[in-house]
């Protein structure tokens, strides 16, 4: 028995949610008292894996893996936690991670479980507890099959710095990923635009802000915080801004670090899909919005004027602060 | 074309999410419960197939009598035939074998799910369908076009749009995008009429082992008071998120 933690990249280099994921895998061993390992896919970045102190890394090098296929992916991660005995398999919450872990649990007839928030709440039966109704409520879920599945939400359990050598077990698959009936064609992606799956900032504008023509503070505001853009749902309704901005309980979900707010009312289904980001501003002209009282901080005051002030105090705050 | 829709009951996104029994389970008292909105997205797109290429539609639910009133919403904007496969669906493992064991040998061209139901946000079905079926399965579509057998696809991924073909059969898990929200169908009085006559195929389940078993259920501790901060004083913003919040 052994946790196997499911790391991804793109271009060889390990997406940024890896940090958190080898964290919570590490303590995951911990607390079952077993071995961690973390599995790569056509990545050799042992350095980042050693921080966190894991015993091994598991590297699979390979042609037909390097573009995500679901199936290929599962059919490689099933192999993998096979012959390294694994029963616990943690995964991210990403897209392509959703994609892949329900073939790979029915694959290995293992329980699955994902918006998982902590380390379980018991280990026999074995119990975790995970974020339900969109961010509404927790379960406490049994899970009733010797693998098991866990899907991390992002940013839940942070990171935890742990320096070990790490050793380093390249693997050959045995399984077939050469072909698949999918066949891509090719991706659109946002160049040099951090994505809302990603970024621990993200800085959402909503009607309050009268028209697409004013969203360049929105930018600049995101700018200088790293951050990524977002909308309600009636400014994308209203093509304001592309669809994939469109967050909340019927759009993209959002766990970063801090949500800025800026004109967005906190209609219940807004909320739902942003609540789990840990730290929310809000600034809006009316005290009375609802999301004012779901927020941490508020600034009630007009977008117009208190957004340029914002971003100027930020970028000479990023000066003072390196 | 045969077309199957799997659609599962939610409760309407404003409900007030609130537990009995000793907070094991979910309190159903004056919640309504509607089609999983990523579902409506799929249902409306197959229903846009059947107009233009003669599709037909069956869509299929695993729930108990309750959920007859989503189904019958479900023929009033156009499926042909609707089947209950009558069980609790408390786990996704359980409802993907109920629905496997319905669809299979029936020669679906296509299966459409949603990408998630909003209530557990899983996004499990549709994966566990694809290898219990052994057919290929494309997550969180935001656009399908089918010619001669073979489907155009757009999928999500974090940061941008993938682009995909392959043939049918196919099994898609939709969201919005597959159709735009103002083309969401409204039944008509006609469609209300054909659904009310309309006899709801009843299965029984399959027995099956459920692998995972909500214990219980708690609601996120009460939030600290907001913090007001004045316009004019945007320095005490940045110095809390940076010295109190930590997050800039
Ligand atoms: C089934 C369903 C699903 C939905 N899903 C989603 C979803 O996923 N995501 C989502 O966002 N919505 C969703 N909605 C819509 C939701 O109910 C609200 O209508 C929507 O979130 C409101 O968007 P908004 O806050 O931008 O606009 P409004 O509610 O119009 O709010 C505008 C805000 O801007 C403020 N404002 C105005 N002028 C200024 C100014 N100069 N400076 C500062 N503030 C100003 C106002 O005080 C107000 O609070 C859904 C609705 C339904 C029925
Ligand atoms: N009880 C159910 N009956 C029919 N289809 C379902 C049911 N539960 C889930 N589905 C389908 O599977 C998709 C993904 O659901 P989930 O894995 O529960 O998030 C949903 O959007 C539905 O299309």
């Amino acid at each position: 028995m052994a946790v196997l933690i499911v790391l991804e990249s793109e271009n060889g280099q390990l997406k940024s949610n890896s940090g958190e994921l080898l964290s919570y895998g590490k303590a995951l061993g911990s607390y079952m008292e077993t071995d961690a390992f973390a599995l790569s896919i056509n990545c050799s970045e042992q350095t980042t894996i050693e921080k966190y102190g894991l015993k091994k890394v598991v590297e699979v090098h390979s042609e037909h893996l390097k573009s995500f296929n679901a199936k290929n992916y599962a059919d490689c991660v099933a192999e993998v936690s096979q012959k390294l005995n694994c029963d616990i398999i943690v995964v991210s919450s990403s897209t392509n991670a959703k994609y892949m872990s329900g073939i790979l649990a029915q694959k290995l007839q293992a329980a699955y479980t994902n918006n998982v928030v902590d380390i379980p709440l018991e280990k026999n039966p074995f119990t975790v507890k995970r974020s339900v109704y969109s961010n509404k409520a927790f379960a406490h879920t049994q899970l009733n099959a010797d693998v098991k599945i866990l899907g991390l939400t992002k940013n839940s359990f942070g990171q935890n710095l742990d320096q070990a050598a790490t050793e380093i077990e390249s693997f050959e698959l045995t399984a077939d990923v050469a072909s698949s009936a999918l066949e891509i064609k090719g991706q659109d992606t946002l160049e040099g635009q951090i994505s809302i799956a990603d970024a621990d900032v993200v800085v959402s504008g909503g009607r309050g802000l009268k028209g697409p023509e004013n969203w360049k503070m929105i930018e600049d505001l995101a700018d200088v915080l790293g951050a990524a853009t977002a909308c309600s749902k009636p400014v994308s309704d209203m093509g304001w801004r592309p669809h994939s901005e469109h967050v909340g309980q019927t759009g993209k979900p959002v766990a970063s670090n801090l949500y800025i707010a800026i004109g967005i009312s906190g209609a219940i289904q807004h909320l739902a899909g942003v609540s789990s980001s840990k730290v929310k501003v809000v600034i809006n002209s009316d005290a009375e919005a609802p999301f004012v009282k779901a927020a941490d901080y508020a600034v009630i005051g007009d977008a117009f004027e208190v957004v340029p002030q914002l971003i100027e105090k930020l970028k000479a705050f990023k000066i003072q602060n390196g | 074309m045969k077309i199957a829709v799997c659609i599962s009951a939610v409760p309407d996104t404003t409900s007030k999410i609130n537990f009995i029994e000793n907070n094991t389970a979910f309190d159903r008292e004056g919640v309504q419960f509607v089609i999983n909105p990523n579902d409506e997205f799929g249902l409306t797109r197959a229903v846009w197939f059947k107009e233009r290429n003669q599709a037909q539609i069956t869509v299929v639910n695993v729930g108990l009598e309750d959920t007859e009133a989503i189904l019958r919403k479900a023929i009033a904007i156009g499926a042909d035939h609707a089947v209950r496969i009558n069980a609790n669906p408390t786990d996704s493992s359980y409802v993907a074998q109920q629905i496997s064991n319905y669809l299979k040998d029936q020669g679906f061209d296509l299966i459409i799910t949603g990408k998630e139901s909003i209530d557990f946000n899983g996004g499990m079905v549709h994966g566990m369908l694809a290898e219990l079926l052994n057919v290929e399965v494309v997550h969180a579509c935001t656009s399908i076009d089918i010619e001669n057998g073979k489907a155009e696809i757009a999928r999500e991924i974090d940061g941008g749009t993938e682009h995909l073909t392959c043939h049918l059969p196919l099994i898609v898990s939709g969201q919005k995008g597959l159709v735009e929200e103002s083309d969401l169908k409204i039944p008509n009085m006609r469609g209300i009429m054909t659904a009310r006559k309309k006899v709801i195929e009843v299965i029984e389940p399959m027995s099956t082992a459920c692998k995972t078993t909500d214990i219980g259920f708690e609601k996120p501790s009460k939030k600290a008071e907001v913090e007001l901060i004045d316009a004019g004083n945007l320095d005490e913003l940045i110095q809390k998120l940076h010295k109190e919040a930590k997050v800039i």
